[in-house]
């Protein structure tokens, strides 16, 4: 039972390691559902808001990561 | 079709690359059961696992062809970017000297100190512990294998090429391995992380915006374009996460 319970924990640990990192990418994520749904003829802006914010979620996590206390 | 073909290497290679990188994982674990307690054991647990890995592929393949296709994307598009990013913000932080490298070395010999001491604790059930230990590792880094074969061929046919990339580079470890009877400590697994999660996240950017409607410049195509700007901005993170002191996260 607690060799599954680990399993199951270290299957969820796949996508969720740093839970502030997979919480400011879903986060994105509705974002840009949300400029797709007000904006249905401007789907780019909602591409260009899932991709810019990624890449902003990503270094912001990796340097204050990196940052001394 | 003349779109999937270009998606075709980089999914064939993020499939060979982070397939190569699991494998070797699992590898260390498998080499230090064997090692403890002989081939029997180890060979048993990794070929339940590999059966388990099997059947997932099996039951969940055909399902995933009933879910409507913007979904799918979407779905598994989340999840590249979740799986990805969590790849290439850990690869970011060795490769700055934040974290400490992945010690295939190391990991063995912490590995086979544990096996030694359940064999101290208790004899009997050895072989059954060594074996579930064996499945477990092979159950758990297949697991990521499969996921990034089905995540990479979702919705465009390239079940084929990512399944020959992962399968390509789990017979060459297990070869090696079987040949020099050693973890593959030489591996360059940070780089090979860093390039996967580059490739993974931008898949991830892909899917999830056609999933959400959104049309893409240059098609497929974009996708090479996501890559490079992943690539840029993870570089530029490598060279601000350096610092003067190296603290353990994980």
């Amino acid at each position: 039972m607690i060799a599954l319970a680990n399993m199951l924990r270290e299957l969820a640990g796949l996508f969720v390691d740093d839970g502030a990192l997979a919480l400011a990418i879903i986060a994105v994520v509705a974002f840009a559902g949300m400029v797709v749904t007000s904006m249905p003829q401007a789907s780019l802006a909602a591409g260009a808001v899932l991709l810019l914010g990624c890449l902003g979620v990503l270094f912001a996590s990796a340097v204050v990561a990196g940052r001394p206390d | 079709m003349t779109g999937s073909l270009t998606l075709i290497w980089p999914a064939m290679t993020a499939a060979f690359l982070a397939s190569l990188v699991e494998a070797v994982e699992a590898l260390t674990i498998v080499l230090a059961v064997a090692t403890v307690r002989g081939w029997r054991p180890a060979g048993l647990g990794s070929l339940a696992g590999l059966a388990v890995l099997a059947l997932i592929v099996v039951v969940l393949g055909p399902l995933l062809g009933h879910v409507p296709l913007r979904l799918l994307q979407f779905v598994i598009g989340v999840l590249l970017l979740l799986f990805g990013m969590r790849w290439l913000r850990k690869a970011i932080l060795r490769q700055a000297g934040v974290i400490p490298l992945h010690d295939e070395a190391m990991t063995f010999a912490t590995e086979t100190e544990e096996l030694r001491e359940q064999a101290r604790r208790n004899e009997a059930r050895l072989d059954w512990l060594a074996a579930l230990t064996s499945f477990k590792a092979v159950l758990l880094e297949g697991l990521e294998v499969v996921f990034i074969v089905i995540a990479l061929s979702a919705g465009h046919g390239m079940l084929l090429p990512a399944s020959a990339g992962a399968v390509a580079a789990c017979v060459l470890v297990a070869g090696v391995g079987f040949i020099v009877h050693r973890p593959l400590a030489r591996v360059p697994e940070n780089t090979l992380k860093f390039a996967v999660g580059v490739i993974l996240s931008a898949f991830g950017v892909f899917w999830t915006g056609e999933g959400l409607g959104v049309a893409w410049p240059g098609g497929d195509l974009a996708i090479v374009g996501f890559a490079l700007m992943f690539l840029a901005v993870s570089g530029a993170a490598v060279l601000l996460a350096r610092g003067p002191r190296t603290e353990v996260l994980s």
